[in-house]
Order: structure tokens, then sequence, then C-alpha cells
């Protein structure tokens, strides 16, 4: 074992939803500084995957082990995962009325890093740079959580939200769609500036390779009817880029 | 009573409390002629306040209950039971090492200060605060402002109080206001003079000094041609009250070119009845505005009411309402618009948890000769759990047709993916519900002096706390 840790490792997860079962039997292990993507199309169990990770009371997990840096989350509630460093960037990110952007930064970083990184030139600075990086302005600040942002708004904000936490795992889940090459530019260089070069992981899930254009992976795993089919490089994305799906979906029904 | 009785009292209402020891004069319990009478003589009142407290009590015994808000809950009012004239004679020092802990907590955790933590548990002492509640007072006077209690008003200045009085809300309004009419003691008093602004919040003096605040209050605030001042009633911390009926009275005056805002907020304990009726009257130009918070109480009816006489009048209404277990909040806004060219706009925002039940009454008149009149309502609700309830009565009636008139009315649910979202944040599911809660009320928040909003933001999340089941 001269290897480190993993950031993440999951064993045999099998998980669904009301009892339909969506996942059976992933297998993923995330070391330090790595990037991840998993490809696939809508109804893969892309999400369920992203959702387990972070907590999400509706996804249950029937078997199977989930760890961040060799400790289990399963036990944990959503937001004790958050504290102990699980990111995710939201493909619908809720909006919350009332409540102000600034506000809500400095709450979660309180929560999350500790009061001292809330508080004074350090948090304005690290919030002042992070919100250059993602071409966020100023008056975004006063202005409500996702409440009337457009879809390139929220986006750019989960990535702001990812900047200032700096969790050790980051999972982006569609974090490319709906936006436009110039959003895509954005978000990417803000992925990269959190994860680049830091001990953390990060999970990409999208079913286009066009983020992957700018966020390198260093693996793609393609998950088809909640199996991981194939994992490479990055060259596989290219791959599906030019053939689509298909040619691995046969091969599940062969598996089966 | 028993402190047991009294947290039972309290309900679910976790900062409620009273001091068990704490022993007013119960001066007669049921009402009658004889009983207005003996208030009144008791304070040396001018026949005339006699004579309308007598009118008064007669048109209440012959008044129907209102035919609206819960009529269930109205019968249960047995107004026999209600002691109509507490004597605040012994305003003995109580020791604020009797308080029970838990709740001095709640005061610590609402951030509020020691000396006010004392008067508001009914403990009396001299505070440092009064000499600072002296200069502010000296402040006022120096400008000709008349600011004092409803029963010293009608002592120093029987003529201003007698031209007033009754004269926005009258007797017969309903029967709620025919009772207080009859039995009012304490309120305030408030005259500011021609083109007077008062800067400050009046809030300072009332929080620590009203030794009065009975349960059948009147107050009457006349604002002179150009004048302005901004009064705050109420606390966010919580007021545990054995007698379960409170209603009182407010009546506003904004002559020409005057603004009057009139901010509450009130935290009633969960067997109170809280029926009052507040309505101001704008002349040319004038503006009043009502930001009436209300958290609390068993019942709530309260409509505060702007009639926008003179023309250019403005009239605004910003409420909120928290419902909880075992409690309905019947609150809205009246607005009545006679002149031309008046704008009106109301904010409702209900939120309704553990069975709760939150209600939006509402009316906005325009009459025929009135032009041109502009007026904006939007009443939201946010429901907490399934159990919960909210429903919305809103009423317009425009005569003229020149008037532009907007109604918005939103319901909305918490969602599990909004919870989610905080949480995968860092928050408890409490505090998420707290921020939403807050962001929620955060159009009524804004408008409160800062140290309220403080309060109530804690106040929303110490009433989040323990909800998750």
């Amino acid at each position: 074992m001269s290897d480190k840790t993993p950031v993440l490792s999951i064993e045999g997860l099998h998980v669904g939803i009301d009892g339909n079962p969506i996942l059976h039997g992933i297998d993923l292990k995330i070391k330090p500084g790595e990037i991840h993507a998993i490809m696939g199309r809508n109804g893969s169990g892309k999400t369920t995957a992203a959702s387990t990770i972070m907590g999400h009371p509706d996804y249950e997990v029937e078997s199977g082990s989930i760890e961040l840096n060799g400790a289990d989350l399963l036990e944990l509630e959503a937001w004790e995962r958050a504290r102990k460093g699980v990111f995710l960037s939201f493909q619908y990110p809720q909006s919350v009325p009332g409540l102000q952007v600034g506000h809500f930064l400095r709450k979660s970083v309180a929560a999350i890093c500790g009061d001292e990184a809330a508080k004074g030139a350090p948090f304005r600075n690290a919030l002042k740079s992070a919100m250059e990086e993602v071409s966020i302005p100023r008056s975004f600040l006063s202005r409500y959580v996702n409440d009337g942002f457009s879809g390139g708004e929220k986006k750019r904000f989960e990535i702001l939200q990812l900047m200032l936490l700096k969790p050790k795992l980051a999972i982006l889940d569609e974090t490319d769609s709906g936006l436009d090459i110039d959003g895509i530019r954005v978000v990417s260089r803000g992925i990269n500036a959190a994860i680049r070069g830091s001990d953390s992981g990060a999970l990409i899930i999208t079913h286009y390779s066009r983020i992957l254009e700018h966020v390198k992976p260093d693996y793609v795993h393609v998950l088809i009817k909640g199996k991981i089919v194939k994992s490479g490089g990055p060259e596989l994305a290219l791959e599906l880029e030019e053939r689509g799906y298909e040619w691995l979906e046969s091969g599940t029904t062969e598996d089966d | 009573m028993a402190m047991e009785e009294a947290r039972e009292a309290v309900g679910d209402y976790k900062e409620g409390w009273h001091d068990p020891e704490h022993s007013t004069i119960r001066f007669d319990s049921g009402l009658s002629e004889e009983v207005v009478r003996k208030i009144s003589k008791i304070k040396n009142e001018p026949e005339w306040m006699t004579e309308v407290r007598v009118k008064a009590y007669h048109h209440f015994v012959n008044r129907p209950m209102p035919g609206f808000g819960d009529r269930e809950a109205l019968e249960g009012i047995d107004f026999d039971k209600v002691c109509y004239y507490l004597r605040s004679s012994d305003a003995t020092e109580k020791d604020w090492g009797d308080v029970p802990e838990d709740i001095r907590n709640t005061f610590d955790r609402l951030g509020i200060p020691e000396a006010e933590q004392k008067w508001l548990s009914g403990v009396t002492a001299q505070y440092e605060s009064e000499a600072v509640y002296h200069s502010i007072r000296e402040d006022l006077e120096s400008q000709g402002v008349i600011f004092l209690d409803m029963d010293s008003g009608l002592r120093e200045h029987p003529e201003l109080v007698k031209k007033y009085f009754c004269s926005v809300v009258p007797y017969q309004d309903n029967k709620f206001s025919a009772l207080n009419t009859a039995v009012w003691s304490g309120g305030s008093f408030i005259y500011v003079p021609k083109g007077v602004s008062v800067e400050m919040p009046v809030q300072a003096y009332f929080r620590i000094n009203a030794k009065n605040m009975g349960q059948f209050e009147r107050t009457l605030i006349v604002a002179d041609e150009g004048s302005s001042i901004h009064y705050v009633e109420g606390c966010t911390a919580p007021t545990y009250s054995t007698d379960s009926l409170h209603s009182a009275v407010v009546e506003l005056i904004a002559h020409e070119g005057a603004h009057i805002r009139y901010s509450t907020i009130q935290n009633w304990s969960a067997n109170v009845y809280n029926l009052v009726t507040k309505r101001g009257i704008a002349h040319k130009d004038a503006t009043i505005e009502w930001i009436d918070g209300n958290i609390g109480s068993k019942l709530t009816m309260k409509y505060p009411a702007v009639i926008l006489k003179g023309e250019g009048s403005h009239a605004e209404v910003i409420s909120v309402a928290y419902a909880g277990k075992g409690q309905h909040q019947d609150a809205g806004a009246k607005i009545h618009h006679l002149a031309s060219n008046t704008t009106s706009k109301i904010l409702s925002k209900s939120i309704s948890k553990d069975g709760g039940r939150g209600s939006y009454r509402g009316m906005v008149t325009v009459s025929p000769k009135a032009e041109n009149c502009k007026l904006n309502v939007v009443c939201d609700a946010l429901i907490l759990d399934d159990g919960s309830q909210t429903d919305t009565y809103p009423t317009m009636e425009v005569a003229n047709p020149s008037a532009r008139c907007e109604h918005e009315a939103s319901v909305s649910k918490v969602s599990d993916d909004q919870v989610f979202y905080l949480m995968s944040r860092g928050h408890s599911e409490e505090e998420a519900l707290a921020m939403i809660v807050n962001g929620f009320f955060e159009p009524f928040t804004r408008e409160l002096p800062m140290e309220y909003a403080v309060e109530l933001n804690k106040l929303m999340a110490l009433e989040m706390e323990g909800s998750i089941g």
C-alpha cells in the first residue's frame, strides 16, 4: 500500500428510491488531486450517485459503503458530510427568497471551515478573489440565494461556493448543462482553481464531453443503467463524443 | 398559580413564562356599569370620559361577536372571568434570581440586555437606562413633543385627548373597541408639534419603562402638520399573561404632510386572545405605515387600517404572522381610499407550523370620488408541514374606474430539496428551516430597527428548534 488513502472510496454500492433499485453495485476510488468524470445518458443513475454521496434522505442505500478519507459517511446526515468536506454542485440549485447571498456565504463558510475563516479580512479577500475568478459582480452579494438567477448565474454561484468552502471532495452534477461556451470556460476556471494542486478530489458528472476539454479528468467512467460499464483515461470521453453510448449499451445486455 | 400550570398554559411556547409570585391587585372580575364607573373614578377622570366609557360599555354588551375570524375560539372567551382593572400599586422588587434559569437563558439567547430582561420579567428596579430615558425625554420635551402614558395624557392634556379620543376608532366600531373604550387603562399618548421630526424610533423608553402595559391599553398618536415619528411597541421576547384577553385600541392621526410609522412585534403566550383595533387617518400628503408582527397568542384578530382622507396621502401595511401549535393568526389590513391620488401598499406574510393556522383578511376600498388611486396587495403564505393551514380572504371594492389595482397571492411549502440544498452547505435541518423562515420574513424584518430584526431572527431560529421529528 504505497498509495495515499483515497479521498472517496465507494464499494459495492446499491441504491434505490421508493423501493426501485437504481444503482447496481458501484465501485469507485478517487485519490487526492484526482479528477474523475462519470458520463452517461439521462436516467443512467448519475444524479442518484451524486445525491447519495451527499446524503439525500430520499435515496436508500441497500448495501455497499461510501468512505471519505477512510471514514464512513453513510451514518452521517448531509450537513455533517458537508462539514467533513463533501460538496455537491447541484444540477438544479434551490432558491431561498429573502436569504442574502453574502450572508449565506458567510454562514456556510463558518459552518464548514470554522468561525475564524468567516471573519474579517481573510474572508473578504477570499470572497473577492473567488468572485473575480468566476466573474460574479459585487452586486450579487445583496441578491437572494438563487432567486431569479439565470441558469448561468446559478452555476457560477455553485462554483463560487465550491471555491470558498474548499471541500475534500467536490461533486459537480451537470455543472455544464445550460451553459454556453463562455460559461463553461468560467466555471472550469473555478473548478481548476479549487482542485488542481490541492489534496482534494473531484467527481464531474456530465453527459457531454465539452466541460472535460477545460477540466481534464484523470479517469472517465461510463455509467449505464446503474452500473459502471467502462473506465478509462480522458480519451474515453472523446470516444464517447464520437460513437455515443450505444456500443457500450449492447455490452451491458450481454453482461446481463 | 403553580409554575407547572403556567407552563401548561404557555404550552409549546418555550419562551413564555411568568413569575408565579407576581401579585398585582385584582380589582374586580366581571364587568358591569358599576365597575366601569369605578375605574373612571379611581383614575379621577373628567366626566366626559366617564360618560364615554359607560356608553361604550352598553354598546359592548349589546354588540354581537364578530361574524368572521375564528368564531369558535371567540365563543370560548368568558368575559365574566376577565379581570378588567389591575392596579400596579405593588410594583415591588422581585429578585432576578427567582426567574427560572431556562427563561433567563432564553433572554440571553435573544441577546436582550439584562436591564431589559428584568423589566420584561416583571422585576422592577432602578436601571441605568432610566438616565438614558430621561435624556431622550428631555430632548423630546424641548421640541415640544408630548410623550406620556395615556392616563397622564388625559390628566395633563385633557383638551387634546378629548379632541382626538375615539375620533378614528369610535367605540361603536366593533365589540372589542367598545370593550376597550369602556375599561381602557395605560397605553401611550403622543403629540408631535408642527414640523418636528422625532429622529429616533421611540422604543427605548417603552421597552424598558412602560410600567403599566395593561391588557386594555389605549394609544393615541397625533402628528401635526409636517411632523414625523416612528413609534415601536412590544418586544420579541415572550409576554406571559394570566389574563387571557388582550384588547387594545390604537388611533393615529397624521395631519397634512405628516409621517407616522408604527411598528409592533407582539409575542404572546399561547393562552392569549389578542383582539386589537388599530387605525390611522391620513390627511393631505400624509403617510401612515403599520409594521406589524404577530407571533404567539391563541387567536389574534388584527387588521391595521388606514383611512386615506386627504389627497395625495399614502398608506403602507407590512405584516407578518407566525402561527404555531394551537394558534390562529387572523391578520391583515384595511385601507380606504377616500381622496384622489392616494396610494397604498399591503404586504402580508404568514407562516404556519405544527398545525397552526394563518389567515390573511384584507379589505381595500376606493370611493367613487377618489380619482387616480394606486393600490398594491401582496400576500404570501409559507406552510412548514402537512397539518398546518393557511387561507386568504382578500376584498377589493373599487368604485372609481381610474384606480390601478394590483393583487398577488402565493402559498408555498418548504420543500425537501430546499432544505437539502442548505444542509449540503453545512447547516443542520433546524438551521436550514430557520434560514428559509427568516428569508421569508425578510421584507418585514428589514423595516425594523436593527436590534429588533436581530432578535426576531433569533426568535425564529429558537422556534425551529426541536421541530424536526
